[in-house]
């Protein structure tokens, strides 16, 4: 196990120092280093409330942290709102905040990256296309999808995750952010996002990925990250650590 | 824009393509009622009242019920962009007569007709914007500070008036109201040009996904980089908008610009959202749904009128109206 304190190297992707938020009185961290390097898989682990989903949005823009540094591809650059993070390259699934019930399964997959045809000085949704590429995009990942122009409201909850997972790894971003992005599926489905995940990897894709499961994590992760009721107290290389020592570092143990 | 046969059914084609059910299955589906609740109320008055009165089927007097039911359809389509954000706007019909005001403040200072439709538009787009801007800015409710603007706008067109009707005496207003194209006049051209830019903004533009999926789910909608608060603030510019032309309307159909407001306009154009099938809680809306809803209730007037029923009971009806319809409404999909 190595020192947690070190700051971001060159070879990282997206890192933090002395990153804190709180909610009113709720200290959700406090003085958080982290770095996800460059075409790592990169894991967050921690009990329920640790504050790894706060971290999370914190680094994609969607909060915006009380202090500390945020650096993505070696600039100092907090994302002042999540739209600057994904033209940056960032896509994240976010563990609550996935899809809109509403919307048909294309329309989410393509939300704010919509295709559009250009009529005069018009730009009009070209529907037609973003139908078909969201049936190429869900067969790729061998999705079940009986229709993409059904509301996702009455999706079952893995059927919405996978989704969401769709969408952020379909899109040809520097780097995939997932919380918890298997909570919800079974087994097969859980291994088809796994080996997604390493073909992300192989095709040079960096890869946050926060979950509970630390077979999966020991399995997947390059570096393992640990959140302990909000403070990151330690980190260790996925390849180097076994499932009893991240059990002691997450519940403080050790 | 895509294959117009997409267009007209956009709403539910996606569902329907893959998956088509029968017609009785269609029929028995509750929910298929809510969904179209507006045609059916309409197609429903329509026979009653041509039933009761055949004077109500006479082409003469359908289109001079198209004609009063323009200036509704217009405030409607603005009132849908906004419940469309899970708001609600209160100061359409104050906005109006704002509108209504500078309007005829301008033409009577004799800057010319133009400028003052202009004006008017501009005056009641920027009511919106103020709207949208204190909401998401301020972080204050929708139906406050709508409310709050319904009172300041009231009290301005008061003060800029001094509560004296403005005469407006523009032949170009005249002919908007009396001309006509077709089978329709102007006012009514106008209400149909408004529904198909809405139609077109909501259904084939990136807005309108942003619009839904803001009122959806507005937190979702900000992870994946949607401005939400420009989106808001757009919607209730676009409501203003619509109280100016609703404005122009009024004061051609009027002859004058008169400082005082129409509550009932206010409270049919949210009637017609509802009946036309916009879930007030956001993130679902069409544009054809309150813009039949809005044709609905003034048939419904009209056709009060044609039987001499008091026009006492007319609020009592529309009213009825409205109730039975977001009762229907709690089995839409
Ligand atoms: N928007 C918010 N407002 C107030 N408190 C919040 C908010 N978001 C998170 N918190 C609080 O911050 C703390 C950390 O929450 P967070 O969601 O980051 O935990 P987590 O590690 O992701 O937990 P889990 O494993 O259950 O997902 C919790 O105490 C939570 O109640
Ligand atoms: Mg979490």
């Amino acid at each position: 196990m190595s020192a947690v304190n070190h700051s971001p190297s060159a070879d990282a992707i997206l890192a933090c120092e002395g990153l804190s938020k709180h909610f009113g009185g709720i200290r959700a961290f406090t003085d958080v280093a982290f770095q996800a390097r460059r075409g790592e898989v990169t894991a967050v682990i921690g009990d329920n409330g640790a504050g790894k989903s706060t971290l999370i949005r914190c680094l994609v823009g969607v909060h915006v942290p009380d202090a500390g540094d945020i650096f993505f591809d070696g600039r100092a650059h907090p994302f002042a709102n999540p739209d600057e993070a994904r033209k940056a390259g960032i896509e994240t699934v976010h563990q609550n905040l996935a899809l809109i019930d509403e919307l048909t399964v294309a329309q989410n997959l393509f939300l704010n990256r919509e295709i559009v045809r250009r009529i005069g000085p018009f730009a009009l949704l070209d529907r037609k296309a973003m139908k078909q590429q969201a049936r190429a995009m869900l067969s790729r990942l061998s999705i079940n999808m009986p229709s993409v122009s059904q509301r996702v409201r009455r999706l079952s909850g893995g059927q919405r995750q996978a989704i969401s997972i769709c969408r952020a790894a379909g899109s040809g971003a520097k780097l995939v952010v997932m919380d918890e992005p298997t909570a919800a599926l079974g087994v097969q489905e859980t291994a088809n996002v796994e080996a997604l995940i390493r073909r992300l990897r192989e095709q040079a894709v960096s890869v946050i990925l926060v979950s509970h499961n630390f077979d999966q994590v020991r399995r997947l992760s390059d570096q393992i990250w640990v959140m302990r009721a909000g403070r990151m107290v330690a980190t260790v290389r996925g390849s180097e650590t076994t499932g009893k020592e991240l059990v002691a570092l997450v519940t403080g143990a050790a | 824009m895509s294959a117009p046969a997409e267009n007209a059914s956009s709403r539910e084609a996606g569902a329907a393509e893959e998956s088509r059910p029968s017609l009785a299955a269609l029929l028995l589906d509750p929910s298929f009622w809510a969904d179209w609740a507006s045609v059916v109320g309409l197609v429903g008055l329509v026979i009653v009242f041509g039933i009761a009165q055949p004077v109500f089927l006479s082409v003469a007097n359908l289109q001079a019920l198209l004609l009063a039911a323009a200036i509704l359809v217009v405030l409607s389509i603005g009132q849908t962009f906004v419940v469309a954000t899970a708001g609600i706007d209160l100061s359409l019909a104050a906005a109006v007569m704002l509108g209504a005001i500078i309007l005829g403040l301008v033409d009577a200072a004799g800057y010319g007709i133009f400028l003052a439709c202009v004006l008017a538009v501009a005056a009641t787009s920027a009511v919106g914007f103020l709207n949208g801007a204190l909401i998401t800015a301020g972080r204050i409710p929708d139906f406050v500070v709508t409310l709050g603007t319904l009172s300041g706008v009231t009290g301005l067109g008061l003060i800029l008036s001094g509560g004296e009707p403005i005469m407006v005496g523009s032949t170009f207003l005249l002919r908007l109201a009396s001309g006509s194209f077709g089978p329709f006049g102007y006012p009514v051209w106008v209400a149909i040009s408004a529904v198909l830019v809405a139609h077109i903004a909501l259904y084939h533009t990136r807005f309108g996904v942003h619009l839904l999926a803001t009122g959806g789910q507005t937190e979702s909608a900000r992870s994946l980089g949607i401005r939400t608060n420009r989106v808001k603030i757009a919607a209730y510019t676009i409501s203003g908008f619509c109280a100016g032309i609703a404005a122009l309307l009024l004061v051609a159909r009027i002859g004058s610009a008169e400082p005082q407001i129409n509550t009932s306009l206010l409270l049919n154009s949210v009637a017609a959202v509802v009946l036309g099938g916009v879930s007030l809680f956001g993130g679902r809306a069409s544009i054809l749904g309150p813009a039949i809803g809005a044709l609905m209730l003034t048939a419904l007037v009209n056709g009060l009128t044609l039987l001499s029923v008091s026009a006492f009971y007319q609020p009592l009806a529309v009213g009825a109206i409205v109730v039975l319809a977001a009762l229907i409404m709690r089995y839409q999909k």
